[in-house]
């Protein structure tokens, strides 16, 4: 078992033929991820990557192909419109790698996404990588194992850094969901602790967390109350100087929110 | 990206909301000339993105031409939280009879544009939270029906509003909300909102931050952007796409993804060094974009070792590598390097390194350690 995605995932690419949408698709497919078909508006009847099938519309897509799930690589601007179309074809996962998307565009997704079925993961993330099932995102794959860890991060590169950690060391991982820096993402620490308390194949949860929201103060409260495992947490941005940016549009403290000490204070009141 | 008070008082002018007449000056002849054409008492305010510029003597009253001129010139060239005056707002001084605050700003929890409102205006609304939270009241807007007259009534009666001024506050409302939508902004405020001798509301100070996201669809406002606001690095780091703050430690940092960028500074910090900057230089970077970060950091003095802590996903480590190198050539850089690369092309990156007889780390750890160790002049 693992959460959100595995060897039955049929995926789609939003992107294919882009160059990093291509470049991707590629690596997901070496690893062994079953890519099913491509979208790409004014492609559709082309192919992509071998021979992946592409679309003009995700409508197409999921009909001729039955795909269950979607990955999202288009520019920035056009990624509000690519997540609610995918939502609108009636996929249950749909997750976003693109960085940059406005936030009050995502706060118009998020309203939109409400009203149906479909969870969106990120944007500005990295993906889910369930290691030896499917690789769905832009993350090295070679450096996961199979096993029972699970990993629930804001950070792209820091949760590789924590999986390479753990794969030298010997432990393996059940699924690793990078969740997005950005202010307003569609799923949150806390919906991923819930999946992981609910798959019996996760024994144990690592938390990877930053400066600035509230989300991890939430999580903790989840753990302190309703999770069975142990839950491991790290907070990036202990040093960071107060009041400016460190990037993520998320990773900002102000009025006394959001900084490394509160989040940790939380989180070890709560056992991790 | 931050705008001034006379532009955010501009962009709420445009969506209906009461501003003091007013005019922008760079010199304290202009200063006198604005005073002259408003006609009686005016406040002469330096614009600078700073906060607390009345407490340091940047906004000052004067009842006659000759007193702006007067006070325009101690104002400009005045030095405020390290950044220069070069312009000053001289408006037409308000009759101001009580302050309220008007905000709006985008709450991530509840992932809705939340209109904030208070009866303690004229005061940081971050310090009312932390005092007085009882004396803020919110209300959220969906995105798809927008800000509907009650909730502008549940504002004014949460904070006392006399009832005659109702109509004018939601009329003021609405146009922030509308302000905010229409510049995609993450924070909008009138502070103050004052109640004039008159009776009238009037927006007497203003303030709106941009999403630097969403710049594309506003080269407008794009284009108001105060270049003295930022540092010659962060400008050039800025047009790279490169997410640089400088910082006064002595150990440059290159890294991808602002997560591992800022566990980097914290190991940096754990092993007894200081970083010289937080940089992020994204995800894809090519190898020219790493050659222009590299020469970002170089340029910093204070730096004494630099390390770089790549762990790619999107981003190539050999593509990082032919940066690094093409880098080091072209600045001529004598200060020791350390890299780190892993994920993505990791083997192909290193093997570059290597035919170039350069040093790699394999561990953050040993990285950070190896750079703290060069910085302090020991051998890397």
């Amino acid at each position: 078992m693992s959460i959100l995605v595995n060897k039955d995932t049929r995926l789609l690419v939003q992107g294919i033929t882009g160059r990093e949408g291509a470049f991707h698709t590629q690596q997901m497919i070496e690893y062994g991820t079953n890519v099913v078909a491509g979208v790409t508006p004014g492609k559709g009847g082309e192919w992509a990557v071998g021979n992946t099938p592409v679309f003009d519309t995700v409508m197409d897509a999921v009909n001729a192909t039955e795909a269950n799930a979607s990955i999202i690589y288009v520019p920035a601007r056009f990624a509000p419109g690519a997540i609610i179309e995918a939502a609108d074809a009636g996929l249950d996962l749909v997750i976003c790698i693109t960085e940059g998307v406005p936030a009050l565009d995502m706060v118009e997704v998020r309203a939109f996404l409400d009203t149906t079925n479909t969870r969106l993961i990120g944007p500005n993330c990295p993906g889910i990588i369930t290691p030896e099932e499917a690789k769905v995102g832009i993350m090295p794959g070679h450096i996961h194992t199979k096993g029972h860890v699970g990993l629930v991060s804001r950070s792209g590169t820091l949760t590789y850094e924590v999986v390479y950690a753990l794969t030298s060391r010997g432990i393996g991982q059940s699924t690793a969901v990078g969740i997005g820096g950005d202010p307003i993402i569609g799923t949150t620490f806390l919906d991923v602790l819930q999946l992981f308390e609910d798959d019996p194949d996760t024994e144990q949860v690592v938390l990877i967390g930053e400066i600035g929201g509230t989300d991890e103060q939430k999580a903790a409260e989840f753990i302190a109350n309703r999770m069975s495992q142990q839950v491991t947490a790290f907070i990036a941005g202990q040093t960071a100087p107060p009041g400016r940016r460190m990037g993520h549009a998320g990773a900002i403290i102000s009025g006394g929110e959001g900084t490394a000490a509160e989040k940790m204070a939380a989180l070890k009141a709560a056992g991790a | 990206m931050n705008l001034h008070e006379y532009q955010s008082k501009r962009i709420f002018a445009k969506y209906g909301i009461p501003i003091p007449k007013g005019e922008v000056a760079i010199t304290p002849s202009q200063a006198r000339d604005i005073a002259v054409r408003l006609g009686g008492p005016v406040v002469v305010k330096s614009q600078v993105l700073v906060g607390g510029r009345g407490k340091a003597g940047g906004i000052k009253v004067a009842q006659t031409p000759d007193e702006a001129e007067a006070r325009a010139d101690e104002i400009l060239g005045m030095n405020i939280k390290g950044l220069t005056v070069k312009k000053v707002l001289v408006d037409q001084a308000a009759d101001i009879r009580s302050e309220i605050y008007l905000g709006a700003v985008l709450d991530r929890a509840r992932r809705r544009v939340v209109l904030m409102a208070s009866s303690e205006g004229g005061v940081e609304i971050e310090q009312v939270a932390a005092e007085t939270p009882e004396k803020i009241v919110t209300v959220a807007v969906h995105p798809f029906l927008g800000l509907r007259d009650y909730q502008a009534r549940i504002l004014a009666e949460g904070i006392g509003l006399p009832k005659e001024h109702t109509r004018q506050f939601i009329k003021i409302a609405k146009g922030l909300y509308a302000a905010y939508m229409g510049s995609d902004a993450s924070l909008a405020e009138i502070n103050p909102l004052v109640i004039t001798g008159d009776n009238q509301l009037l927006a007497v100070d203003g303030k709106i931050a941009l999403d630097d996201s969403a710049l594309f669809r506003h080269p407008d406002l794009a284009e108001m952007r105060d270049p003295d606001s930022e540092s010659p690095a962060e400008v050039t780091a800025r047009r790279h796409d490169l997410n640089y703050i400088q910082l006064d430690g002595e150990i440059g940092c290159m890294v991808n993804g602002a997560g591992l960028a800022m566990a980097t500074m914290d190991i940096v910090k754990f092993y007894g060094g200081d970083p010289a900057n937080f940089l992020d230089i994204g995800g894809g970077a090519q190898a020219d974009k790493v050659a222009t970060a590299l020469g970002i950091i170089l340029a910093d003095e204070q730096v004494k070792a630099v390390l770089i802590n790549i762990f790619g996903g999107i981003t190539r480590c050999d593509e990082v590598a032919k940066g690094v190198l093409a880098a080091i050539e072209s600045l001529n850089a004598d200060v020791p390097f350390v890299v780190r690369l892993a994920g993505t092309n990791e083997k192909e990156g290193r093997e570059i390194l290597a035919e170039a007889n350069f040093p790699t780390a394999t561990t953050l750890a040993e990285a950070a350690q190896l750079a703290v160790a060069a910085a302090k002049g020991e051998q890397a």
